[in-house]
C-alpha cells in the first residue's frame, strides 16, 4: 500500500501544483470511464517551449497528484525533453509493477518516479495517466500535429 | 459482539460459503462488502455444480439416453424450482437467460418487434426511472432510437427516492412500457411497486421489474407485484454467473414473437418458415446455460431453507446498524435514504474530499472489499452532484462485526487522507 501512497504523491494531491486554468494555446477534456476522473487541461508553448500546463479536474489522489507532477516536471522544458519524460513515465506506467526504476530513469523523471508502485494496480494505472495523455494531446493540437492517442 | 434483533446465525452460515475464510494482503481476512455486484456461493451450489459435470452432463431435450434425460431433468427441474421461489403461476413462465442484462433486452426487442397492441413505435412512449442500472436505461434508449418512441423518466427525490408527483405526466395514455428497479443498486432505495402499477394498468402500459436487487434480498412473489415480466439474475443470489430469468405472464408470452432464433425454440422448420415451441423454450434457442440453471436450483433450495423472509430481517438489522455507524463517521454522506426503512443492505457513501478510488484502495489494504464508482448508474451521480460513490452491500453472511470493520476502516482512510 505505502507502495502506492508514497508521502510525496500525498503532498502532491493536497498541495497541487499549477492548478487552475490560465491562457493557453490549445484545450483538451479527458475522461477516464471507468471511475469518472476527468480533467481539463491547457498548455501554452513559446516556440518549442512549454511555458505552461494549466489544468482543473476532478479524481482521486493518484490523478490529480500526477497532474501536479507534470505540471512540475514539464513547464519550462523544450518540446523534445519533454516528450521524451512523458515516454519515459509512459514506460514505468506499463511495466505492471516489473521495472525498478534505474538511476537514468530517476533522473529523467525526477518526484514522477514515486508512482512507480501505481503501476502495480492495473485498475489505478489510467488515474496516474489521464493528464499525461490529456497534455500529448493538447500539444499535438497546440503545434498543428495530427497525433492523437488515448489510453 | 453486537447482538441485534433479528439477525441470522452468521457463524453457522458462514461455513457454507468457503470463500469467506480467504486472506489477503499478508493475513487479512476478507471482509466482503460487496454483495450488491455479486454474492459468494455456499457450498452447496459449488457442489451441485460438479456434481452434474461429474455425473449427469449432457445436452437437454434431446436424446433418448439416460445422460439426456438426467440432465433434461435438472435443467427443467430448476426452472420449477425457480417458479416456486417467485410463486409464478405456472412454469411455463420463467425463461432462463444468461443474466438480468439479457432479461431486460429480450423483453425490449419483443416489444420492438410485436405487432399491436404491444407494439413500440413513434406514437408510443416508454417510462424509466432516473435511478435505473444502466442495464435497463440503454436496452429502452436503443429500442427508442431505432423505433421513435420517446422515452420518459421518473426523476428522484433529494433523499434518494423516486419522485412520483408528476406520474401522470410520465406514464401517459401513450406508454406502452413501465421498467423500473425493484430496489436501487446503488442507493438502496425499495421502490413503490404498487402505486406505479396501478398508474400503468390505468392507461393499459405493460409493467417490467428489475429484481435484480430483490431476489437474492427479500421474498419475492410475481402475482402480488402485479407487474407483466419480472428480471433476475442468479449470480447475486448465491448462484453461478451465467443463469439469470425473466418470467413473464403467460399470454404475453404466447403473444409476442421471439427475439432469438435457433435450436430448441422452434415446432418445425421448412425452407419456408418455422413455427415455434410454446414458451418458455420460444425465448431459449440453442443449447442453454444447463449447469448453471442446475446451480441456481441449489442456491433458491439454499436460500429456501433459510427463509428470505428471515434473510430479509437479518439483512434490515444489519442495514440499520450500518446506516447508524456509518452517519457516526465525520464527513460521511450516505447518497440515498439516510434511514433503514423501505431501503435494502446496499449502502453508497461519499467521505468528505477523498476520492471513492481512495477509499476503496485504502479498505481493500485491510482485507475489506467495496464497489467504488458509478455502480453502472451514472444518471443517479449526476443527479447528486459527485463524481462516483464507495458502496457496502451487505448479504445473509453479513456480521455486525464486518460492519464494525469498515467503520474502522474509513477511520483508517480519513487519518490516511487528513
Amino acid at each position: 500500500m505505502d507502495s502506492m501512497y508514497q508521502e510525496l504523491i500525498l503532498d502532491h494531491y493536497k498541495h497541487p501544483h499549477g492548478r487552475g486554468l490560465r491562457e493557453g494555446d490549445a484545450e483538451v477534456h479527458h475522461v477516464n470511464p471507468t471511475c469518472g476522473d476527468e480533467i481539463t487541461l491547457r498548455v501554452k508553448y513559446d516556440g518549442e517551449t512549454l511555458t505552461d500546463v494549466s489544468y482543473e479536474g476532478q479524481g482521486c489522489s493518484i490523478s490529480q497528484a500526477s497532474a501536479s507532477v507534470l505540471n512540475e516536471l514539464l513547464v519550462g522544458k523544450e518540446l523534445a525533453e519533454a516528450r521524451k519524460i512523458q515516454e519515459v513515465f509512459l514506460e514505468l506506467m506499463q511495466s505492471k509493477g516489473k521495472l525498478e526504476p534505474t538511476e537514468e530513469m530517476e533522473e529523467v523523471l525526477e518526484d514522477a518516479v514515486a508512482f512507480a508502485g501505481v503501476s502495480k494496480y492495473p485498475a489505478r494505472v489510467k488515474c496516474a495517466l489521464l493528464s499525461w495523455m490529456a497534455w500529448k494531446d493538447a500539444t499535438a493540437q497546440a503545434l498543428g500535429g495530427a497525433e492523437r492517442e488515448t489510453v | 459482539m453486537t447482538q441485534l434483533p433479528g439477525l441470522l446465525d452468521t457463524e453457522a452460515i458462514r461455513k457454507d460459503f468457503p470463500l469467506l475464510d480467504r486472506v489477503v494482503h499478508d493475513g487479512k481476512k476478507i471482509v466482503y462488502l460487496d454483495n450488491a455486484a455479486t454474492s459468494q456461493k455456499p457450498r452447496q451450489v459449488l457442489d451441485a455444480l460438479n456434481e452434474y459435470y461429474e455425473q449427469h452432463n449432457a445436452n437437454v431435450h434431446r436424446g433418448v439416453h439416460v445422460l439426456a434425460e438426467e440432465a433434461t431433468a435438472l435443467y427443467e427441474g430448476a426452472r420449477d424450482k425457480v417458479a416456486a421461489f417467485i410463486n409464478a403461476p405456472s412454469r411455463n413462465e420463467v425463461i432462463f437467460t444468461k443474466n438480468a442484462s439479457e432479461s431486460l433486452n429480450l423483453v425490449a426487442n419483443m416489444l420492438g418487434w410485436a405487432d399491436e397492441p404491444y407494439r413500440v413505435d413513434r406514437e408510443t412512449e416508454i417510462a424509466i426511472t432516473e435511478m435505473e442500472h444502466h442495464s435497463n436505461i440503454v436496452p429502452w434508449q436503443l429500442l427508442a432510437q431505432r423505433t421513435g418512441a420517446k422515452l420518459k423518466w421518473f426523476g428522484l427525490t433529494d433523499d434518494g427516492r423516486l419522485d412520483l408527483s408528476n406520474i401522470e405526466e410520465v406514464i401517459t395514455e401513450k406508454t406502452k412500457i413501465v421498467s423500473f428497479t425493484l430496489v436501487s443498486n446503488i442507493m438502496g432505495t425499495v421502490n413503490p411497486v404498487e402505486a406505479i402499477v396501478r398508474r400503468a394498468q390505468d392507461v393499459g402500459a405493460l409493467v417490467l421489474i428489475d429484481a435484480s436487487q430483490a431476489a437474492p434480498h427479500m421474498p419475492l412473489d410475481v402475482q402480488a407485484l402485479g407487474a407483466d415480466f419480472v428480471a433476475f439474475t442468479g449470480h447475486k443470489m448465491c448462484g453461478p454467473t451465467g443463469i439469470g430469468v425473466l418470467w413473464g405472464r403467460q399470454e404475453l408470452l404466447e403473444d409476442l414473437p421471439p427475439f432469438l432464433g435457433g435450436g430448441e425454440m422452434i415446432e418445425t422448420v421448412s425452407m419456408h418458415a418455422s413455427t415455434y415451441a410454446p414458451a418458455p423454450h420460444k425465448f431459449e434457442a440453442g443449447t442453454p446455460p444447463i449447469a448453471q440453471a442446475v446451480g441456481l436450483g441449489a442456491a433458491v433450495d439454499y436460500l429456501t431453507a433459510i427463509g428470505m423472509d428471515k434473510i430479509a430481517a437479518h439483512e434490515h438489522a444489519i442495514t440499520e446498524y450500518a446506516v447508524r455507524r456509518l452517519l457516526e463517521v465525520p464527513d460521511l454522506r450516505i447518497i440515498g435514504p439516510a434511514t433503514a426503512e423501505d431501503r435494502g443492505a446496499a449502502i453508497s457513501f461519499t467521505l468528505g474530499d477523498i476520492h471513492p478510488h481512495d477509499v476503496g484502495q485504502v479498505l481493500d489494504e485491510q482485507g475489506i472489499a467495496v464497489r467504488v464508482g458509478h455502480h453502472c448508474a451514472r444518471p443517479v451521480c449526476l443527479r447528486y452532484g459527485i463524481p462516483a460513490t464507495t458502496r457496502a452491500s451487505f448479504y445473509l453472511y453479513s456480521s455486525p462485526a464486518e460492519v464494525d470493520a469498515l467503520i474502522d476502516g474509513l477511520e483508517h482512510v480519513r487519518n490516511f487522507f487528513g
